[in-house]
């Protein structure tokens, strides 16, 4: 249960971070973007994957959050 | 020599490893590979931020020389206090050249070394009651002090001091900032935990100091630069480009710097990351919780400074940028000089760098810029990050070295036949005396500055009185110089 950087770079591309692990990865994919439900199951352009409880509203990036690594269960 | 394919650096890496045995072989094999420009990851190429090798010569630092040496003892108006034995705070003492303003003892102190000087009672019973009086005597003699940091050496987290304790009652009772930073020396593979520690310490202990403060008055130009310590006055050469351009220059981390700068960055627009090794942390922490964006920059020779200059201008509005632009032009004739006096005495030269930090990717552009070619390059304590960022900078197929053992560095040095070396004092004397010539890359061989235009000038001419130096003709004695040599040194003599 890593603690997990994400944030938006200018173009708009987002990165997740990971002091711990030195991780500075570009984000393919997040499962849920609305307004109203943020977060979900989480893919790296490395092809690991993250997983972060959805939150009720989109946050302010950059967001420092709790993560599962993926296949943690 | 020509440059080496991919596979003639893969066959010098086999062969310099050979020496090992098995098991140290195998781990030293993750850490050296060639550049592939192919990989977006360091991470499937190169292996680092690992526990140096039992045995080898490895030069890296501690947790401590991290902090106390690196990002807190560069913050002038502060002293730091080498919490343990004498030997930590007083063998590190003024060896980085971080320049500063003021009178040192009187409202700077840089410089000195304030150690608690631990003895055996203190082991036994514990350093908090003697912290405390160290920290009242520190009122007492240099009263213009703005605050405390207490820097622990490795015995502090062995005994379990609570110098949190007494940092709290000492900043109640003096009403100055009193920092506990818990950077013992073990903790960590090398001094880069140092750095992540000393950043946590100002996020919790200094930067939220002014935020319920308005009174500071802002413009919308205000720019903070991070992770440049001055040395030999670099942080000098860089502001004064920002504060050309029409940026104001809120606050320097940590390079003559001071806590009162440090608890105004929050108010800044923008940071402006120099070295990312040891300030990204505090970037990133500022960016989540004040919303200030931070950029990396290089300011390491000319085309990298105007590349750098143009994408800080890029965050602001046109005012600045034409400014950027204006200040560019004034610059390029002094640096075109420059580049005209060097570039044919420098041209093609070959060098190796290892060095730490931001270093053996920044400077690479200003070796361009003189026409010379970086062949080899590598990390004290990088990360995969800064592995990451180097890919991009380097050649093709070029050394890559993390942790690089004594041993090995000379074998390369030996193959690859560099006409110059980038690196420590520790690596410095024994290159020479096997004829190469060496700059020392951490604090610029009592030279400097390096950063800017103006760094840039001084740069050109280091490197040129390094390796142009008579002196290396001269290494052998003249009754064991072959018949070629010596026609070849009356021809130069002549010449």
């Amino acid at each position: 249960m890593p603690n997990v950087m994400i944030r938006q770079d200018q173009s708009g591309k987002k990165t997740l971070y990971v002091a711990k692990r030195d991780l500075e990865e570009d984000i393919v994919s997040i499962e849920f973007e609305a307004a109203d439900r943020w977060g979900g199951d989480i893919t790296l352009a490395d092809g690991s994957t993250y997983y972060i409880e959805p939150l009720d509203v989109a946050p302010d990036l950059p967001i420092t959050i709790r993560a599962k690594r993926g296949g943690e269960g | 020599m020509s440059v080496m394919s991919r596979d003639e650096v893969e066959s010098l890496i086999q062969e310099v490893l050979e020496v090992y045995p098995a098991k140290a072989k195998k781990d030293r094999t993750k850490h050296l590979a060639p550049n592939d420009h192919e990989l977006e990851q360091s991470k499937k190429c190169i292996t680092s931020n690992k526990k140096s090798l039992p045995g080898v010569m490895t030069i890296r630092g501690c947790a401590y020389a991290g902090s106390k040496g690196v990002v807190w003892g560069p913050v002038k108006d502060m002293i730091h206090i080498s919490h343990g034995p004498v030997g930590c705070g007083q063998y590190s003492r003024a060896g980085r050249r971080n320049y500063y303003i003021g009178t040192t003892g009187v409202n700077a102190f840089v410089t000195m070394n304030f150690t608690s000087d631990f003895q055996e009672k203190d082991i036994v019973f514990g350093g908090d009651k003697k912290l405390a009086k160290l920290i009242d005597e520190i009122e007492t003699l240099f009263p213009l002090n703005k605050g405390v940091t207490i820097q622990s050496e490795c015995p502090i987290g062995l005994i379990g001091d609570d110098i949190e304790a007494v940092a709290k009652k000492k900043t109640a009772e003096h009403g100055k900032t009193v920092v506990p930073v818990r950077c013992e020396g073990f903790r960590g593979v090398s001094q880069s935990l140092g750095h992540h520690i000393a950043n946590d310490a100002v996020r919790d202990w200094v930067l939220s100091a002014r935020d319920e403060d308005d009174s500071f008055p802002t413009t919308p130009y205000d720019v903070a630069i991070i992770g440049d310590y001055n040395i030999g006055g670099d942080a000098w050469s860089s502001r004064i480009l920002l504060e050309e351009m029409g940026l104001r220059v809120v606050a320097q981390w940590s390079g003559d710097g001071t806590i009162s700068e440090m608890e105004l960055t929050p108010k800044v627009k923008l940071n402006l990351v120099h070295c990312y090794r040891s300030m990204n942390y505090i970037s990133r922490h500022m960016e989540e919780k004040y919303k200030i964006p931070w950029i990396e920059y290089n300011f390491f020779g000319p085309t990298k400074t105007v590349e750098s200059l143009r994408k800080i201008a890029a965050h602001f509005d046109e005012t600045i940028q034409a400014k950027c632009e204006e200040v560019i032009e004034k610059y390029r004739p002094e640096w075109d000089a420059v580049i005209a006096k060097f570039r044919p005495r420098l041209e093609g030269k070959r060098v190796m760098l290892y060095v730490g930090g931001l270093r053996p990717r920044h400077v690479i552009g200003a070796y361009e810029d003189l026409g010379m070619e970086v062949v080899g390059t590598g990390y004290e304590f990088g990360h995969n990050d800064d592995y990451d960022r180097t890919i991009k900078e380097m050649g093709d197929a070029t050394l890559l070295y993390d942790d690089v053992t004594g041993y090995e560095f000379e074998e390369f040095v030996k193959a690859v036949k560099p006409d110059l070396i980038g690196s420590g004092i520790k690596e410095k004397y024994i290159f020479q005396k096997m004829g190469v010539p060496f700059r020392q890359m951490h604090s610029w061989d009592y030279s400097g500055p390096y950063h800017g235009f103006d760094g840039f000038a001084i740069f050109a001419r280091d490197m040129d009185m390094t390796l142009n130096n008579p002196c290396w003709k001269m290494l052998q004695a003249p009754w064991k110089k072959t018949e070629a040599a010596a026609a070849d040194s009356a021809v130069a003599a002549s010449a």
